[in-house]
Order: structure tokens, then C-alpha cells, then sequence
């Protein structure tokens, strides 16, 4: 049988999603023998390809991550938001209470550590959005995995229910939003 | 010939992602190299108007990789708003959190990350230069990988509920006792993880003997160092003061009150970087750049506590003449030096009569305006720094992260690397692997992931001055 292609991003987030991802230990040396990671930090593959299934961890804040996730939609079949960033967008979303030149004042200008302070510019750097978005309001999303991070039990819930062709829904014993 | 730059992109994340650009002259040799931050969040405003009781669960979401360092820091800056001593206890347990933490990462980085480079080789197939690669190559030793970066998680989830964005330290003490059957089972594993650790010792020096000349030459140059010490001096990585000597070695603050740190740090901004550049202050910037980290932190301190780290600390010591190793090659070795003691120091911490103790809080209804929370995360040291009104709500967060320190130093190694490896304007993926192993060797958070999962993607562009693409790399 071949194996199921799968691209995996992260866009504004903490990393913490992946990192339960590999939390599932010796399930992931399983799932190679399924799965065949496409683009992803797993791999040296930079450019997006079709897959079957793509992850996105991480909400939308910036310029980079909209064009990021939007290939991402371009390019598979079913989405799936892996943790409350991607979800809700999560810790991240507590900006958007206030307007972002604030945001960037108080970190580049007026923290008292700063010596010269200055607000970084594309394009060295990419713009930020005016908000944080969870993914499905730039994109259509397919599924939900959330969770700070998602418990290795649910993304493993999560991966085999799409690799025997269902959508899945998270049951409550291994569902937890902290 | 005109002059290009070449630009690296994604290097995937600091919570986030990364680029390296690279400047060439007219002959196609390195000018210049910066390396950019690309994500910014603003964690330091949005925590204003919370309650302070809230930002140990808040500040581990900055990292997934090492959410235990942001919640210790954290936690110390709200136990100085409480202005209250912990119980020993509270103090054991919250070490211990710690070095779980240092072994998970330590372990992680050193396994599924560096070693393909060091067992596969720099110039090996890109396409099996990872972890997979390495579970192909060496399957016992990528099960011991396994099984040593999940010792560490299972501690940390003991003590706080999850392995990622525990629930464990909070402000005046820890939520979770130890069982006395869990601190069995855990002192039960120790034997293997310290041979696992002097097996990543054993080779990594087979490779540096077999490359000596590569590594005393990768990204070695002259910086001041930064790193937490004990009275005596020793290492210190939860608890202690801050030393920083100087390129030659000359003690620049000794014994120096973390709580102080404005005094003598500060941070730089580049229009071109989301991360800062701190630097010592009396030396500006940026003359005042350091180095923070396992080599800061071995480099500054005199020696290790426990004997089977400090007898391989000697040995380091003995690398350069006045006891100061300058290749960023060998933050490595430092590394899983720092590994083993930790490994050490987590069997001291399990055989304390006190680590199953349940006298674990204090608190306090009077709040001091301030509080500073100082610790050395994996990557280097990292400040939480919170200001409070009458009733708790922050007023002003300052945050100075572990890989920030860094960030000049990594800077500074890209271009060494591409100054010595880039000629007449050739680039290979060999010297891509080369360029990405520099900034690995920091074992930034912006890699955190990736070395979590194997090799760093990279997109390197070769562009001319009017923006065609010239040459187009994928490694």
C-alpha cells in the first residue's frame, strides 16, 4: 500500500505542538512505516507538493504565515488545526485587544533593557497582520485536534483516524483544552 | 561580477521562522551574514492587566521546547512580588523540575539533532541526514535517544500534570508532591542515563580526534561569557548569582545579584530582527557581545559539583590554555557535559529525605511592586521581569530570553562560517549543512523543533542586485 503523504506547518506558535507530536514516542517509527512526510521540519523538503493530509500548527499573524498556510490549503486534501493557536488562536489571539504599533512600542522601544530601541521593518522581517487569526478564518479547515498542547494520546487519536479515512472527533477521555 | 545576496529561507522557527541572508562582494566572498527573527508575538503587553498568579501558566506558552525554564523564571519573579523564602521542599522539587527539563532537551539535541552531522557525516545524503536517517543507520542507539529525552518528559509530566505547559511551579511553591513509589522508579533509571550520556561524550570525541582541524576552526572567535554560578563558583543552573569574564578570561562581574540585571545588560535592536541583541553593558555594543548557554555557562564557572561531570569539566578546561574554549563546535561537548551533571544532580535530588515532602506552599496577601525570576534555561539565561499595582494586575513585563543572548553570537558564526566556506561565489549543500550547523551549535529555540525532528530546512536564494534569482538551492 502506498503510503499516505503529509505536510505539516507551524505558524505563530510555540513549537509545543510538535513537540507532543514527538511525545508520542516510539508511535512515530509506526507511522513512518505509514506515512511519508512531505514538507515539514522532519524533512529537507522546503517547497509544498500535493499531499493528502496537512497540519497546521500555530495561528496567523503575519504577512509570511498567511501566504504559508494559504499553500498549504492549495495543496491538500484535508486540513487539520493541531492545538487551540491553529484552533482559537490561542495564547497568541491576546493581542488582538490592542492595536499592533502598541504591541511593537512596548517590546522594540520602551522595555527598559532596550538601548536604542527601534521597530523592526519588512524586509527583514514580514509585516504584522492587524489581528491573530486561527486558521479557519483564512482558510477552510477539515478537522480539530485542540488542546496547549493537544495530548500525544489525541494527535495519535487524530493521525489514525485519517489514515483509515475518517474525520476525527476527539473523544473526551483524551480531550483537554489547557 | 556584481554582488549578490544570498538569502537562506525558511530556517523554520524561533516559535516561528528564521532567514539568513549573506552578502557577497564583487569576487563572490562573504561581506557580511545576518541571521533574522521573522516571528514576534508581544507577549510583553499582552500580559499587562493579568493577575500575576496567572503568568507562571502564561510565560511557558513563549516556548514549547523548554516551557519548564519560562514557568521556574516566572514563578521566581512572583515569589519576589510575595517576598517569601519557599520551603526547602518546594525548592527541591522545583530543581528537580529543572534538570528533567535540561535532560529531556540536553539529550534531544544532542541525539536527534547533532549527531546525524557527527555518525552520518556533515557531507552525507541530505535525504537521510536526520533522525530517520539515524534510526536506519543505528536503531539501538536512536531507541536509547528515545528513551532518555522520555525520562525527562515523564518527570515533568509527574510533577505537573502534561509533559508540554505543565502545570508545576506556581508563585510561593509547586502543585504536586512526589510520590515515594514515583521517586523509586525514577532513581531506578538513573544507571542507564548516565551511561547514555557518557556514550554521547565518547562520540562526540571520536569525532572531534578525527576532526580537529574542522572543528578548532568552525565559528571560533574571542566573546565574554555569561553564565550562573554557586557561592563557590560552580555550576548553577536554577538558583544562584551571575558571572561574566571577559574574552581573556578577566572576571568582569563576580557573585553579581540577578535581581540587578539592568544594571549591567541591555538589548539592541536591529531594524532587520524580531530578536533583540543583548550585550553587556560597560563594554557597549557591539564590543559587549556574550556568549550565554553551556559554553557561557562552563566558561564562566570554575567548576562542577558533582564527580563524574566535573572530572570531563577538567578535561574541557584543558582545550585552550587559559581555560576558555572559544569554538562554537564546542558547545556541544559543554552540553552534554551539563548533561551529566544534571543526570548526577536528579539522583541527588531523589535520594533528599525531603523530595516526597507535601510542604510545598507559602504565600503572602502583601505584593512588593516588583519581582525578578532569573534561571539558566538549556540555551542560556533567561529573565522574567514583572512590575505590579496594589491588587496583583502587571503593570510592565520585561522579558530577556535564553536564546536572545545569543543572538549577536550567532549572527557573528554565520558569517565566520560563510567567510571561510564561500569562495568565489560557489555555493554546495555541503556548506548550506555547514551554515545551518552554526547556528545549531547554539541549539537556538528557533531550531528547537526542527532539532526535535531532524535536519533544518533551508531555502538558500542567490540573487542578484536587482532581484533575479541567480542560483537556487534546496538542501
Amino acid at each position: 500500500m502506498a503510503k499516505v503523504k503529509v505536510a505539516t506547518v507551524w505558524l505563530e506558535s510555540c513549537a509545543g505542538c510538535h513537540m507532543s507530536f514527538l511525545d508520542v514516542d516510539e508511535f512515530i517509527i509506526d507511522l513512518s512505516k505509514l506515512v511519508e512526510f512531505r514538507r515539514s521540519p522532519i524533512t529537507d523538503i522546503k517547497g509544498f507538493d500535493d499531499v493528502t493530509v496537512g497540519i497546521v500548527e500555530g495561528s496567523v499573524g503575519n504577512e509570511e504565515e498567511k501566504e504559508v498556510i494559504e499553500e498549504l490549503r492549495h495543496h491538500c486534501k484535508i486540513l487539520m488545526a493541531l492545538g487551540d493557536c491553529a484552533c482559537f488562536g490561542g495564547v497568541c489571539a491576546m493581542r488582538n485587544t490592542l492595536d499592533k504599533e502598541t504591541v511593537l512600542k512596548r517590546a522594540y522601544i520602551d522595555a527598559p533593557s532596550n538601548y536604542k530601541g527601534k521597530i523592526p521593518v519588512a524586509p527583514g522581517v514580514p509585516e504584522l497582520l492587524d489581528k491573530v487569526y486561527p486558521a479557519n478564518q483564512i482558510v477552510k479547515v477539515d478537522c480539530y485536534v485542540p488542546g496547549c498542547p493537544p495530548e500525544p494520546e489525541a494527535i495519535k487519536f487524530g493521525l489514525t483516524e485519517l489514515l483509515a479515512g475518517r474525520i476525527p472527533v476527539v473523544p473526551s477521555n483524551i480531550m483537554r483544552f489547557d | 561580477m556584481a554582488s549578490k545576496t544570498i538569502e537562506i529561507n525558511p530556517i523554520t522557527r524561533v516559535e516561528g521562522h528564521g532567514k539568513v541572508t549573506i552578502q557577497l562582494d564583487d569576487a563572490g566572498n562573504a561581506v557580511s551574514a545576518r541571521f533574522h527573527d521573522t516571528q514576534f508575538r508581544g507577549f510583553e503587553k499582552f500580559c499587562e492587566g493579568q493577575v500575576f498568579q496567572e503568568m507562571p501558566n502564561l510565560t511557558p506558552r513563549i516556548c514549547g521546547i523548554c516551557p519548564v525554564s519560562h514557568q521556574l523564571a516566572s514563578a521566581k519573579a512572583c515569589d519576589a512580588i510575595l517576598g517569601k523564602e519557599l520551603t526547602r521542599p518546594a525548592k527541591l522539587l522545583r530543581e528537580l523540575l529543572h534538570k528533567a527539563q535540561f535532560i529531556q532537551s540536553h539529550a534531544l539535541h544532542f541525539f536527534h539533532l547533532a549527531s546525524p552531522d557527527f555518525l552520518l557525516g556533515f557531507d552525507s545524503d541530505p535525504a537521510t541526514r536526520n533522525v530517520i536517517g539515524l534510526i536506519g543507520a543505528d536503531p539501538a542507539l536512536a531507541t536509547e535517544a528515545v528513551k532518555l529525552r522520555s525520562l525527562g518528559q515523564t518527570i515533568i509530566k509527574k510533577l505537573g500534570g502534561k509533559k508540554v505547559h505543565m502545570n508545576a511551579a506556581i508563585p510561593g511553591g509547586m502543585t504536586t508532591a512526589l510520590s515515594a513509589e514515583d521517586r523509586d522508579y525514577f532513581l531506578k533509571q538513573m544507571g542507564w542515563a548516565l551511561a547514555d550520556a557518557q556514550l554521547a561524550v565518547k562520540i562526540l570525541k571520536e569525532y572531534v580526534a578525527a576532526n580537529a582541524d574542522m572543528v578548532n576552526s568552525f565559528a571560533t572567535f574571542p566573546s565574554a561569557y555569561l553564565g550562573m554560578v554557586d557561592k563557590d563558583n560552580n555550576l548553577e543552573l536554577y538558583d544562584g548569582n551571575l558571572r561574566v569574564v571577559d574574552s581573556k578570561g578577566v572576571v568582569l562581574e563576580d557573585q553579581f545579584d540577578p535581581s540587578k540585571y539592568l544594571d549591567i545588560i541591555a538589548e539592541y535592536v536591529e531594524d532587520w530582527s524580531y530578536m533583540k541583541f543583548p550585550f553587556y553593558k560597560s563594554l557597549g555594543y557591539p564590543g559587549g557581545i556574550y556568549r550565554a548557554g553551556p559554553l557561557g555557562r562552563l566558561n564562566a564557572c570554575t567548576g562542577i559539583k558533582t564527580p563524574v561531570a566535573n572530572a570531563e569539566f577538567k578535561l574541557y578546561k584543558k582545550l585552550s590554555p587559559n581555560g576558555l574554549v572559544e569554538g562554537s563546535m564546542y558547545f556541544h561537548y559543554a552540553r552534554l557535559i551539563e548533561l551529566i551533571y544534571c543526570i548526577e544532580r536528579t539522583t541527588e535530588l531523589l535520594e533528599d529525605k525531603d523530595i516526597t515532602s507535601t510542604d510545598l506552599q507559602v504565600t503572602s496577601n502583601k505584593y512588593n511592586e516588583q519581582g525578578v525570576g532569573v534561571v539558566e534555561a538549556p540555551r542560556g539565561t533567561l529573565f522574567h521581569h514583572y512590575w505590579v499595582d496594589e491588587t496583583g494586575k502587571i503593570t510592565g513585563v520585561n522579558l530577556i530570553v535564553a536564546t536572545g543572548n545569543n543572538n549577536a553570537a550567532m549572527n557573528r558564526s554565520v558569517y565566520e562560517v560563510a567567510k571561510q566556506y564561500i569562495k568565489g561565489g560557489k555555493v554546495t549543500e555541503g556548506i548550506l549543512n555547514r551554515v545551518e550547523a552554526a547556528i545549531r551549535c547554539y541549539d537556538p529555540c528557533l531550531s528547537c523543533s526542527t532539532h526535535a525532528l531532524g535536519q533544518m530546512p533551508l531555502h538558500i536564494q542567490l540573487r542578484a542586485p536587482d532581484g533575479s534569482i541567480v542560483q537556487d538551492i534546496y538542501s
